[in-house]
């Protein structure tokens, strides 16, 4: 695929293509040839709890385009929708680091998002074999630099709760399959909280894994069982300096709060939410009113963040990742100040182009919509 | 029984401003229907003409290797152009399939086989002509800017060369379609500065470049000894779709029996105002479904302009209900078969291009009760 994919990268073949580029044809061959977009295709499906809200993990088979990913990375993932609607939504990459072209997992909890028809997350968790998947590059800095075959003398901390488990076991996974092992010197604690032993995803995986000699020290808490949820009183027990220790942690956003409060602005933290949060922090007293130009709707403002409040009114602005990520909800904000609900960040600039999806009203805002 | 009107718009009957809501009401109706009713028949539809499009000009492109068959390859390339320039492009463009969410039908990202970048097409075409319909001194597509294509656009000796711009203007569409966003006309009337076209300039100009090299150059010299033929096939695809899409964009506002409004007519209309002046701002062309795919369906102009960003595909199974609502208000819904549409938007170039008398009661001026 190297020289081929050399020719059909090339200016001279996009002149060819012009104006609607070589990938909008190869398409029409076979969905997964591409020279420059990022396809895959639903190789295997692989059930890991069942219920309400089932979890599976996807084998995708990507175009020769995909250039890998680095344990930590997530992916936009976009499918088409019954009534022929593509939705995108973001997704930790499961599975070991890849390199380009080559498989990787996605391990997808059914969600019923509030203002979806469809939920691309249910979509995704029920999907057959041969489901064909939109896709970007691997994006995002919640990664692990160190690996075995760049070691470092640290011990390191895992936290993750739900199917915030996916990055981090992602980083697990490279870990052992690069020969991680316990003469490495350096611990690796795994502590995942999920509701029940039920709904533990990667359970048989995780228990091999802890049964081996491997320095790998997995912790468990399901806390709909009597398990404690995460305080830094227990953590501490676990890893009594972890606020000196390299740790990586990803879950809901209670969570990743609580551990960031007990991390108390250590620089070994790194967190990612699965989720973005909803509102901003401080986002108690929300005042004024919140103005749809374009449509000429309006509502006082509820403190939720621009996308909440545009569907609360029935509007539907193209959205895609609903977390900061993809940029495809952005939409011109010409008066007001917004609040990142997830740095905190504050602007006020008039006519600036916001994304909808993390961005929440201070005071009155208007947008056009 | 359809009514076909011609002559003048002096007999247009006008509405009451309640009329004018109840009639808007009833058209937001079917569009709310439409709209909800969208899904896997429009997505499989447009799928397949994109993919009939790029079938035929890999085929037309790749049937230049072999010169008996260059008509064949004129003839597949040209109506892969139209194709994409009208059922695909104009209508993509419009937002038709906006709601499908794919990158590759996004009114923000689609790029057509055409000199006109699809970006200032979208200003243009979109806001302008689609908001300000047939209103004179507003709707640059009256005419292009440089024919008089209604009554009252002041007579001058300059519009006795009508006949001759339109058919220069059929022949080189795309490029006018191109210079159309750079309103020549009104930097010729001092109302506007070249400066003010600088920005447009850059986006006309890549365009222009890439769209040649790959007609003019690239591909004629991939057929190595064939680059003459391949050169006039291409020109001739080319000028096979100006040809075809000026006849249909004339044929959508300029036959006789077309309305046109001034200024003060349209200040604060309301929806149902700017809805009749839609209906009264179009024509249709009749014929068949293979007609109407190659019209990109603006055969269905007077539904097009009701409703610019329903699928196209979705006009011909409204327009019975269009009809009997202009039936029920008295209004004309003007349609008639191509030969008669286009000799009645010929004739109109010749006679304007004589100053001709002013018409009495140009444009509907008094308001009169509707004609039951």
């Amino acid at each position: 695929m190297g020289v081929l994919s050399t020719v059909l990268q090339s200016r001279a073949v996009a002149a060819l293509a012009s104006p609607h580029g070589v990938d909008r044809f190869l398409e029409q061959v076979n969905p997964l040839w591409a020279a420059h977009e990022v396809r895959g295709r639903v190789v295997d499906v692989r059930h890991e709890t069942t219920g309400v809200h089932p979890v599976s993990t996807l084998t995708v088979q990507p175009t020769s385009t995909w250039r890998g990913h680095r344990a930590g990375q997530h992916v936009q993932v976009g499918v088409d929708l019954p009534g022929a609607r593509r939705a995108t939504r973001c997704f930790s990459v499961s599975s070991a680091a890849s390199g380009p072209g080559e498989r990787f997992t996605l391990t997808v909890r059914a969600h019923d998002d509030g203002q979806e028809r469809a939920s691309v997350s249910r979509h995704l968790a029920t999907a057959a074999p041969g489901t064909l998947l939109h896709l970007s590059q691997a994006g995002g800095d919640f990664t692990m630099h160190a690996t075995p075959a760049t070691p470092t003398p640290h011990p390191l901390l895992l936290v993750s709760g739900g199917s915030g488990i996916t990055p981090v076991m992602s980083m697990l996974r490279t870990l052992l399959r690069d020969g991680y092992d316990g003469r490495a010197g350096r611990p690796v604690t795994f502590l995942h909280y999920a509701r029940s032993a039920a709904e533990q995803i990667y359970a048989e995986e995780l228990a091999a894994i802890a049964r081996f000699d491997n320095h790998v020290d997995v912790r468990l808490v399901h806390t709909g069982e009597g398990g404690q949820r995460f305080s830094p009183a227990a953590l501490a027990r676990l890893v009594p300096d972890f606020r000196d220790t390299d740790t990586w942690a990803c879950g809901p956003t209670g969570l990743v709060q609580a551990v960031q409060a007990a991390y108390d602005g250590s620089a070994r933290l790194r967190v990612e939410h699965f989720k973005a949060p909803t509102t901003a922090p401080g986002a108690e007293g929300a005042e004024g009113e919140t103005s749809f130009a374009r449509s000429g709707l309006g509502a006082a403002n509820t403190g939720e963040t621009l996308l909440a409040q545009a569907e609360a009114l029935g509007l539907r602005p193209q959205t895609g990742c609903r977390m900061g990520i993809c940029f495809s909800c952005t939409t011109r904000k010409t008066r007001g100040t917004v609040r990142d609900v997830v740095t905190g960040e504050e602007s006020s600039r008039p006519d600036e182009d916001v994304r909808i999806c993390v961005s929440a009203p201070v005071g009155s805002c208007t947008l056009d919509l | 029984m359809t009514s076909t009107t011609t002559g003048t718009t002096t007999g247009t009957p006008r509405l009451t401003p309640d009329q004018l809501d109840a009639l808007g009401a009833e058209l937001d109706a079917i569009r709310q229907r439409v709209l909800a009713d969208l899904g896997e028949a429009d997505a499989d539809y447009i799928h397949g003409v994109v993919r009939l499009q790029r079938r035929l000009e890999v085929a037309g492109r790749a049937l230049f290797y072999l010169p008996p068959a260059w008509p064949l390859a004129v003839a597949a390339l040209s109506v892969s152009k139209i194709l994409d320039n009208m059922e695909i492009g104009h209508n993509v463009m419009h937002g038709q399939y906006d709601w499908m969410g794919e990158p590759g039908l996004s009114s923000r990202m689609y790029e057509w086989d055409n000199v006109c970048p699809s970006e200032q097409w979208r200003y243009s075409h979109n806001y302008i002509h689609h908001t300000f319909t047939n209103v004179l001194g507003k709707d640059r597509d009256i005419g292009y800017g440089i024919l008089r294509m209604d009554e009252d656009q002041p007579w001058h000796p300059y519009y006795l060369g009508n006949p001759a711009y339109a058919f220069l203007l059929m022949v080189f569409f795309e490029w006018g379609v191109a210079m159309h966003d750079l309103e020549v006309e009104n930097i010729v009337a001092g109302r506007r500065s070249l400066a003010d076209n600088k920005a447009l300039h850059a986006g006309i100009m890549r365009k222009v470049r890439r769209q040649a090299f790959k007609d003019y150059v690239l591909f004629p010299a991939l057929t190595g000894p064939f680059f003459p033929l391949t050169l006039a096939g291409n020109a001739t695809a080319n000028l096979v779709r100006n040809v075809w899409a000026f006849n249909i964009i004339f044929c959508g506002h300029f036959p006789a029996g077309v309305a046109t409004f001034s200024e003060e007519e349209c200040e604060d209309e309301s929806r149902g105002h700017w809805y009749y002046r839609q209906l009264l701002g179009s024509a249709n062309i009749d014929g068949g479904p293979l007609f109407h795919l190659m019209t990109g369906n603006l055969s269905f102009q007077v539904e097009h302009h009701l409703f610019p960003d329903l699928p196209a595909r979705r006009y011909p199974e409204i327009s019975g209900e269009v009809q009997e609502i202009c039936e029920r208000y008295g209004l004309p819904y003007n349609t008639g078969p191509l030969g008669k549409q286009l000799l009645s938007v010929a004739r109109k170039i010749c006679r304007l291009a004589l100053p001709g008398r002013r018409s009495d009661q140009a444009a509907p001026a008094a308001a009169q009760p509707a004609a039951a």
